[in-house]
């Protein structure tokens, strides 16, 4: 390994350390929870929505949600390690073949439905605790 | 590159550069020499590889024999003793730094890549020169290309020089240093950090160096 490598190894175990990363894929439907913060106090903002990409490069590791919002698509990208993150909770496994998922942009309604996904693998460590409600909205 | 996540939910992009077995291998007086500047070594050399002469001038520091040497002028108050190694603590998080190193070489490039010229249209009439540079110059007065004309040639592989770059983090323990952005050169490459010529060193910065061990 070199520096570089050992450097985000160790980054990687601290910051999972601090906030596991659930096992997931594209089509999975997830749940992020995003500190906010608002002037003096920080709360959680839940981004609920399927993956339809990740991005697996170490410590620069991210993925793209992507949910409709009053009948707008709207995407986000997270870095997978970002402190930012409370937590990453997945609410269903879907059954997809491919790894990017940017087909469904051009989709609506009933096309853009993803199947779940027949027999689940046992995720390592399901998250426990009850997802979070946002607490302002 | 890779990124360092803060505390505070933001991130920076950072160059990872490694002081590896950095020590003074030489000292330049003013009585003896005309000026005073340390000579540092990095990393390590293989002692088949070294010129005789090379040995006994690593001999006389009692160093091992460095990859690389480069002189740094300090202020005569400043000199180390040779053998002294450098730590990564010499900087300290939030300083700025200028580094130094070789470009990337690209070869023969013509005048839009090299110069950033605006080439020649796409249509109206141009054919094959899209990319030209166009006139270098008048007509028979003054009747010739004036020296210095930006024209297409050898790109990169030059020595630059970043000014002020923001040390982002320090492990003295492992002799790195992490630089916010990019820094000139190739992975593996070799670069002079020094403290910023144009901003004044921070108070709490080692003077005249931070020693390790």
């Amino acid at each position: 390994m070199n520096v570089i490598q050992e450097f985000e190894a160790g980054e990687i175990a601290r910051l999972s350390a601090a906030r596991p990363v659930p096992e997931f894929a594209a089509g999975d439907t997830l749940r992020v929870s995003v500190k906010v913060v608002e002037g003096e106090r920080t709360r959680t903002q839940a981004f609920e929505g399927v993956c339809i990409a990740r991005s697996n490069k170490g410590l620069n590791s991210n993925f793209t949600v992507r949910k409709i919002s009053y009948g707008e698509g709207v995407e986000r990208v997270f870095p997978l390690y970002a402190p930012t993150i409370a937590e990453i909770h997945v609410v269903r496994r879907g059954d997809v073949r491919r790894a990017k998922l940017y087909y469904l942009r051009g989709r609506s309604g009933k096309s853009a439905r993803i199947a779940e996904k027949a027999r689940v693998i046992e995720p390592d460590a399901p998250p426990s605790a009850a997802p979070q409600q946002d607490a302002a909205e | 590159m890779t990124r360092l996540f803060k505390d505070d939910g933001t991130h920076v992009p950072v160059t990872v550069l490694h002081l590896d077995a950095v020590q003074v291998v030489a000292v330049r007086e003013a009585e003896r020499d005309g000026y005073t500047a340390l000579q540092l070594g990095f990393g390590q050399a293989k002692v088949k590889n070294v010129s005789k002469p090379n040995r006994g001038h690593f001999a006389r520091a009692k160093v091992e024999p460095k990859q690389k040497l480069v002189e740094f002028r300090v202020a005569p108050e400043a000199l180390l003793e040779p053998g002294a190694a450098l730590s990564a603590a010499h900087f300290v998080v939030g300083q700025m730094v200028d580094v130094c190193g070789t470009s990337k070489g690209k070869g023969f490039a013509g005048a839009m890549k090299r110069w950033n010229f605006r080439g020649l249209e796409a249509s109206h009439g141009v054919s094959i020169s899209h990319r030209s540079h166009g006139s270098t110059g008048n007509r028979q007065d003054p009747g010739k290309t004036f020296k210095n004309k930006k024209m297409a040639g050898h790109l990169g592989a030059a020595r630059v020089t970043t000014l002020n770059v923001e040390v982002a983090h320090i492990d003295a323990e492992r002799g790195l240093i992490m630089v916010k952005g990019a820094v000139p050169g190739a992975k593996g490459g070799f670069v002079l950090v020094r403290d910023a010529i144009k901003r004044a060193r921070p108070a709490d910065a080692p003077y005249p160096a931070a020693l390790a061990g």
